[in-house]
């Protein structure tokens, strides 16, 4: 009863407030991180603003443009939609995997005709929502009980299963682990979390046997590359070679062997992490880093001092994804996971992921220009 | 703020802090493995991607010609012009070919293979259209390019024997490496190398080969070249001179083109091969790009066997062209003098064999110079009975009958020099008295290739010296022969039996003696029986040459050399199965050795001028 009426005492901003609110150090951080990936993408055409690099700006424009935009609405509103738009996500995610069935193929996006979208990597930050959402409708009692916990896990099961069907390992990783940070974070017992890790042994070995071919392959050949070098280990090798013949200056802007002279797969989408070690060296991969953890560092910071639960799961969910995304590209290009098929956040070729991520962003941006905002367990329009 | 949300806040904060935490290590966890990967372990990676990016393309040298002793070519090289395709260049491939059509004609064969090659090859990678194209064609395809996208002309190297088969069994020729002559070194794996196959081609592969230089380029994925990194020239091949005079190497093989035969002709002081020819002979053009099965079928199939030199592989009965040497083993051993005569009365008795005189009338009374200038057959039955075959044998060996020269081509024969010791170890039987009069003869066991005939003769005319055959005048010239060792006396009643065989009226080869007045030849006839004639056949008659089959036929030889007054060149020329020696190889040897000699006193006359 006494919340409802902090929410008139709430300072209420202007558009214009909000838009001098907005952290443009973080922005600029962002555009940088991009730039990385418009440098890297005409480098790797040889020096071309085509194919790729043209097209990856004017999606980030468009991507910018909508991250503001997202952070300028107030939190509660999201907070309010957060059910819906996990919903029309699954949604959109039931309408792929019915056309895959129809269409007798795999096929993991929908035609918007200026761009393929790719339903799953809305339901990243969809499934963040909710989860987001629901645990902040939960009392301290209700978060540490067994049983509040059946609602999300369907929460993160149903995509989970659909994304399984694309099939896609990648995502389906993501989303599992992201919805897991997200649990620990609103604060579900400890003991449960180590419970599971016991309990994921026997699990694997299940899932192991859920797995096609090509997947085991790849996790078989990512233990051991060199067992298969023309085959699917080729670019795991490939991608080595390119990272460690960079050095730690980098042989050039443009005079990376590996990547110019093709020896490198996928070289401007999942592999462009390697493009960027060989040509830029060292100093370069760990520049990008230094980048991404001005802005994770940034958001957990800014996260500890949002009023409202909602807010605060809502950052540390999209920071972990973008995370996830993080660790397991670069991860993945030095051999250390196997290849799963998962972009570099904001630099791989590919406009899914980079509007997801810069929606994840504003959805960040918007927490923390609304951290004032405290909203009542029951919801903000209860 | 309520207790409810601090709590929350406080949890979140240590939960947040815990995540942060593990964030902080995984990212820790990418930089510890950057720095394995671009630091600890750099060199290797580096080395890696060298490896991926250069290619070392090889630089096929240029193979060395092969010229005679005046500098002439026997075997050289030909720029080779053709025509390649690049798929990826046209707009059209079967467009491209189409207008090529205009300038090349295409079949429809090639057509089809060419659409065949583009669709299974990379599409940077050029496909072959024409080789071997004239220089008008070449150029007119040149001149359209503007109108041929795609099409690339290209010019190769091609190995050329200008003299075809003149020399053919001499230089031999080149080929394709097979698997089995692959020994590791990378050159002979170029897909377009040849080596020597046969003849000096093989023997001097490596001198004549030169040596690969390499050019290292960097690649892509797909192998296409980017640019070159740098670049080593190759060493062409060494050239090699040969003795070999062309003039008369041509002249002798034209004289003998008709017939299978072999003329040797050699300067009896240096040793020097001025003439090897066998005939028929092949077209060492041929085996440049593989031989086609046809021509090859019919060069095996050929009973005048085109592919042996018989100057060197050939092996004869020297018949009696011998008789010098059963003379000389007599007079050295002092059995006989000059003037001592014997009676040739047609045959010949030994034990309870009667042995024939090719003369049926018999020579009468006659001495060692007639008889050689009669070829006189009971005579040297008689004679080589009286010295044994021992001397014989040793006598053939220091005029280097049964020896092997290794002059440096290939499958020199060694002929057999016989004694009682070779028939024990090849027969296992003793030599007998038999044997003796057929060696006398030069039939029997004895056998000699065509050079170990020339060597025979120069030492006779040389003046005793062990001359030794070369064909290579990069050999060293100044080294002196030894002498073998026969008195000069003795050597002179030789020389004169061979000057009469074409100078005295009763010679056998007198009707075709030297027609030049300067200068007399001199030599020796040789007929030797492929067949052995029965009993049955000398009582009713014995058929004629030219009435036996030609495989049948005798074999005609003849040693010869000139001029007589001041001996300087030897000859040997063998007919297979060409009848007579008098009748058709001493003619031979006239014609070779005048032109020869005029040659060279031509010569001589413009180096005085």
């Amino acid at each position: 009863m006494q919340y409802s009426t902090r929410i008139g005492s709430s300072k209420k901003k202007s558009l214009s407030q909000k838009f001098f609110d907005l952290n443009w150090f973080i922005v600029l951080v962002i555009i940088l991180v991009a730039s990385f990936g418009f440098a890297m993408l005409y480098s790797v055409a040889g020096g071309s603003v085509d194919p790729w690099a043209k097209n990856q700006f004017i999606r980030f424009i468009i991507g910018l443009i909508l991250m503001i935009m997202v952070a300028m609405v107030d939190i509660r509103v999201w907070m309010f939609l957060a059910y819906p738009f996990y919903a029309v996500a699954l949604g959109l995610l039931l309408i792929v995997d019915i056309m895959g069935e129809i269409g007798k193929g795999s096929q993991r996006w929908l035609d918007l005709g200026f761009m393929n979208f790719q339903p799953s990597e809305l339901i990243k930050i969809a499934l963040v929502m909710a989860l987001a959402r629901y645990f902040h409708c939960l009392t301290d009692d209700e978060t540490t009980q067994l049983r509040s916990l059946i609602k999300p896990i369907i929460l993160i099961i149903l995509p989970v299963v659909l994304v399984l069907r694309q099939p896609d390992l990648g995502t389906t990783i993501l989303i599992v682990l992201g919805g897991i940070a997200l649990l620990f974070a609103a604060g579900v017992r400890m003991w449960l979390f180590v419970a599971s890790l016991i309990a994921l042994i026997p699990a694997a070995y299940g899932a192991w046997q859920f797995l096609k071919p090509y997947q085991k392959q790849r996790v078989l050949t990512f233990l051991d590359p060199e067992k298969d070098p023309l085959g699917a280990g080729y670019h795991i090798i490939q991608s080595k070679i390119a990272l460690g013949s960079g050095g730690i200056y980098g042989k050039g802007f443009i005079q990376g062997t590996q990547s110019q002279l093709n020896f490198l797969p996928e070289k401007h989408t999942d592999f462009i992490f390697t493009v960027i070690a060989e040509e830029l060296g060292l100093i370069g991969g760990l520049t990008l880093l230094g980048l991404y953890f001005i802005l994770l560092a940034y958001a957990i910071i800014v996260s500890m001092s949002v009023k409202s639960q909602f807010g605060r799961l809502l950052i540390l969910g999209m920071v972990f994804t973008f995370f996830l995304y993080m660790f397991i590209n670069i991860a993945m290009v030095m051999g250390l996971v196997p290849v799963v098929g998962v972009p570099l956040p904001l630099v791989s070729y590919g406009g899914s992921a980079m509007l997801t991520l810069l929606m994840a962003f504003g959805f960040i941006l918007s927490a923390a220009i609304h951290k004032e905002t405290s909203i009542p367990r029951g919801g903000a329009f209860a | 703020m309520n207790p409810s949300d601090a709590n929350k806040l406080k949890m979140y904060t240590r939960r947040a802090t815990i995540v942060s935490g593990g964030m902080l290590l995984l990212s820790s966890a990418l930089i510890g493995r950057m720095y394995y990967l671009q630091v600890t372990n750099r060199n290797q990676y580096e080395l890696l991607a060298d490896k991926n990016r250069i290619s070392m393309r090889l630089l096929a040298p240029k193979r060395g010609d092969i010229v005679d002793r005046f500098g002439r070519e026997i075997a050289t090289n030909t720029t080779d012009y053709r025509v390649n395709v690049i798929p990826e260049e046209t707009k059209e491939l079967q467009e491209t070919l189409k207008s090529l059509g205009h300038y090349i004609p295409i079949s429809e064969n090639e057509n089809k293979r060419v659409l065949k090659a583009a669709k299974k090859q990379r599409s940077f990678l050029p496909i072959n259209i024409a080789n071997n194209l004239d220089w008008e064609t070449f150029s007119q395809v040149n001149v359209n390019m503007p109108d041929l996208p795609g099409v690339q002309p290209d010019m190769g190297v091609s190995r050329y024997y200008p003299e075809k088969g003149l020399v053919a069994h001499l230089v031999g020729y080149v080929g394709s490496v097979s698997e089995n002559e692959l020994n590791g070194d990378p050159l002979l794996e170029l897909p377009e190398f040849k080596i020597g196959k046969n003849g000096i081609e093989k023997t001097l592969d490596d001198k004549l080969r030169g040596s690969a230089g390499n050019s290292k380029v960097e690649v892509n994925v797909l192998g296409r070249v980017i640019r070159e990194l740098s670049r080593q020239d190759s060493v062409s091949g060494e050239t090699t001179n040969l003795t070999i005079d062309l003039d008369i190497q041509k002249f002798a093989a034209n004289r003998v083109s008709d017939v299978s035969a072999a003329v040797v002709v050699m300067d009896i002081h240096t040793g020097d091969l001025l003439a090897l020819s066998s005939t028929p002979s092949f077209d060492p053009n041929d085996f440049n790009n593989g031989i086609s099965q046809k021509k090859w079928d019919a060069l095996r199939e050929d009973i005048r066997k085109p592919l042996i030199n018989k100057a060197v592989s050939g092996q004869y009965s020297p018949g009696s062209t011998f008789k010098m040497i059963v003379a000389l083993a007599a007079l050295e051993a002092g059995i006989v003098t000059a003037e001592e005569t014997k009676f040739c009365g047609s045959t010949f008795k030994i034990g309870k064999r009667i042995v024939h005189c090719w003369n049926k009338n018999g020579h009468g009374h006659i001495n060692i110079i007639q008889a050689l200038a009669q070829s006189c057959d009971v005579y040297f039955y008689e004679l080589a009975l009286e010295v044994g075959i021992e001397k014989i044998h040793e006598m053939s060996t220091r005029f280097g009958l049964g020896e092997r020269f290794n002059i440096g081509i290939m499958s020199e024969a060694k002929g057999i020099n016989p004694n009682n010791k070779w028939k024990m170890g090849t027969q296992g039987v003793r030599w007998q008295g038999g044997d003796t009069v057929n060696a006398g003869i030069g039939q029997g066991y004895v056998s000699t290739t065509p050079l170990q005939l020339c060597v025979m003769i120069s030492r006779m005319v040389n003046g005793g010296k062990a001359v030794e055959p070369k064909i290579f005048s990069d050999d060293d010239p100044l080294s002196m022969s030894n002498d073998i060792g026969i008195s000069e006396k003795n050597l002179k009643i030789i020389l004169q039996g061979m000057n009469d065989v074409y100078n005295h009226p009763r010679g056998t080869a007198f009707s075709h003696r030297s027609r030049n007045k300067n200068y007399k030849l001199g030599g020796k006839t040789g007929t030797t029986q492929v067949r052995r004639i029965s009993t049955a056949e000398r009582q009713t008659r014995v058929l004629k040459n030219n009435e036996k089959p030609w495989i049948e036929r005798d074999h005609a030889l003849f040693v010869g050399y000139g001029p007589v007054e001041n001996p300087k060149f030897s000859i040997c020329v063998i007919v297979e199965h060409g009848g007579g020696g008098s009748s058709t190889a001493s003619p031979i040897a006239r014609d070779v050795l005048e032109f020869v000699i005029n040659n060279d006193k031509k010569r001589n006359a413009e180096t005085i001028i």
